[in-house]
């Protein structure tokens, strides 16, 4: 069987001045084109790294993690990530920091006027058309998270990695850009990887759901599909039998099975 | 901020309003509008002026006497008055006024300086990338720093042989140091997620360091060129022991092999006030480089 991405039977261990961490063992996870995936868990489950392995930013110590039929072993645009803090980069204007991007990838294969388009494209995407020529600095968290998704989508990656994109935004703000991602995916179809740990935004996003064990080395407790057609609507899931079992079932499997243990 | 809370207490209680004081902010501004614009300005200048007029006239006493060892101001001005009224005379063979003494030394300084400068932002982005060269270089970087220009001038002088190169390499080595220690710590302190933005993009090392490391850096980069530019000046003097010619720093020991104390003085008023413009200006393109960049 090859799965558009293929994780398989990852290990991470961290080693420091003698002393080993196991983080993940023994992950083993395959998604399929076009599929939303939250992975939530307590803090320290090891959700981030998982990303980062993925993301090619920290390498596996054993396993493999193979998209469409090549190995990750580095970073690369192929699988861009929204960072939790944006990471934009200050001194660049909205425009520049999705430029940055697509002026590197497709310096040899799109025109000058072709690359304005296809940022100002990105943009428009995530409705910041209107802050090209703003820093950083003087738009809101909200925005700077739209801003880092637009950068992340003008690289037209294979999977976009989301790492808990909304976690410091308001309850309302994080409504606003759950809707814009449903919304991106709508039109795009793009296979996305989303780290939460809100159990609303898991079942609101995703096609299926990730729940992993508490660490140290943990690994995947359960996989839970999200039976809900497309488009959906906040509003009228609200009642939706399978959105309350799905929500149920992700709550009892954090809150019973896994209750997370303060480090003593 | 004002708290609503006591209020609601207070009906809860049943306690009567009045009891609440919410005192009104003072509206900032009232009282500087009957301020004349012209009272900023002479909060600034008056007080220097005051000052020097009490210096000049201290000085004037003190150096009044039979015995005095130094001219005082007075004397200063009828021997040197020439070197400050006429800044820009030229009566050929080296005999020049201060300003073009000074536009002379400042050319030689722009070089000195901005090899340092270049040799010290690069040094200093591999130093920094680098945990090991870090330690291996900083603690030589620290003593090597603290080395008077002067006592270069000989080493200097033996290297290379010619007193033009020698010069410069002295204002080189004397405004490298902050340069270099400032860049490395400004690397060392980019944030993990420009690095990780960098990673993904799968940028070179020359964009990486154009586009990530020098802009994220800059603040940093900028108080070591500060420095920097304050040192290379120090030096001037020193370097233009070799050089002789035109120099501000060689019309000072010129002038005192010949006993003019009167001009020497003028001379280090010149030096101290275009020591501090060169400040001012670093200090001001930093400020409009950076802008943003500490922000976040």
């Amino acid at each position: 069987m090859s799965a558009y991405l293929q994780i398989d039977h990852v290990d991470k261990v961290f080693e420091r001045g003698g002393q080993r961490t196991e983080v993940l063992k023994d992950v083993t996870l395959s998604i399929e084109k076009g599929e939303i995936v939250a992975i939530i868990g307590h803090s320290g489950c090891g959700k981030s790294t998982l990303l980062n392995l993925i993301a090619g930013l920290t390498e596996v110590s054993s396993g493999g993690i193979i998209l469409e039929h090549k190995e990750v072993n580095s970073p690369g645009p192929d699988r861009s990530v929204v960072f939790q803090n944006h990471s934009l980069l200050p001194w660049l204007t909205v425009y520049e920091n999705v430029n940055l991007a697509v002026g590197k990838l497709f310096a040899r294969t799109k025109t000058a006027a072709e690359r304005h388009d296809w940022v100002m494209r990105n943009l428009e995407l995530v409705q910041m058309a209107h802050a090209r020529d703003r820093r950083p600095a003087e738009i809101s968290g909200g925005m700077k998270q739209r801003v880092g998704i637009a950068r992340a989508l003008s690289m037209e990656p294979k999977i976009l990695l989301l790492d808990e994109p909304f976690g410091a935004l308001d309850a309302l703000t994080r409504a606003h850009l759950q809707d814009a991602v449903m919304e991106i995916h709508q039109r795009l179809q793009n296979t996305m990887i989303m780290i939460t740990h809100d159990v609303d935004e898991a079942v609101l996003l995703a096609d299926r759901i990730v729940m992993m064990s508490n660490g140290p080395a943990a690994g995947i407790g359960e996989v839970l599909g999200v039976p809900l057609a497309r488009p959906r609507r906040r509003t009228e899931l609200v009642t939706d039998r399978s959105y309350l079992h799905c929500r149920e079932a992700v709550l009892k499997f954090l809150h019973e099975r896994h209750r997370y243990v303060e480090a003593a | 901020m004002s708290n609503p809370l006591p209020a609601a207490i207070d009906d809860a209680d049943g306690m009567p309003r009045s009891a609440t004081v919410m005192p009104f902010p003072r509206r900032p501004g009232g009282r500087f509008d009957l301020v004349p614009i012209g009272g900023a300005l002479g909060r600034a200048i008056l007080p220097p002026l005051v000052v020097i007029a009490l210096v000049l006239i201290v000085w004037q006493i003190a150096c009044s006497g039979p015995n005095a060892t130094l001219p005082p101001p007075s004397q200063v001005w009828t021997e040197s008055g020439e070197l400050i009224l006429k800044p820009f005379y030229n009566n050929g063979d080296a005999d020049v006024g201060l300003g073009w003494r000074i536009i002379s030394s400042l050319q030689r300084v722009a070089l000195g300086f901005s090899l340092a400068a270049i040799v010290g932002v690069v040094l200093g982005a591999v130093v920094g990338q680098s945990v090991w060269a870090m330690r291996g270089l900083d603690p030589i970087f620290q003593i090597l720093r603290t080395v008077p220009p002067l006592a270069w001038l000989p080493l200097s002088l033996a290297a290379f042989r010619d007193s033009a190169p020698a010069a410069l390499f002295v204002i080189f080595i004397t405004s490298v140091w902050p340069v270099i220690i400032n860049t490395a710590v400004g690397v060392r302190n980019i944030p993990e997620d420009y690095r990780n933005v960098a990673r993904i993009l799968q940028l070179n090392p020359i964009e990486y360091f154009v586009r990530i490391m020098v802009p994220s850096a800059a603040p940093y980069i900028f108080t070591g060129l500060r420095i920097g530019i304050g040192l290379s000046w120090l030096a001037i003097v020193a370097a233009e022991m070799l050089t002789g010619g035109v120099g501000i720093g060689f019309f000072i020991w010129d002038a005192w092999n010949s006993s003019h104390l009167a001009d020497i003085i003028v001379a280090l008023v010149y030096i101290g006030v275009v020591g501090f413009l060169l400040d001012r200006l670093v200090a001001g393109i930093g400020a409009i480089v950076t802008r943003g960049t500490a922000a976040n």
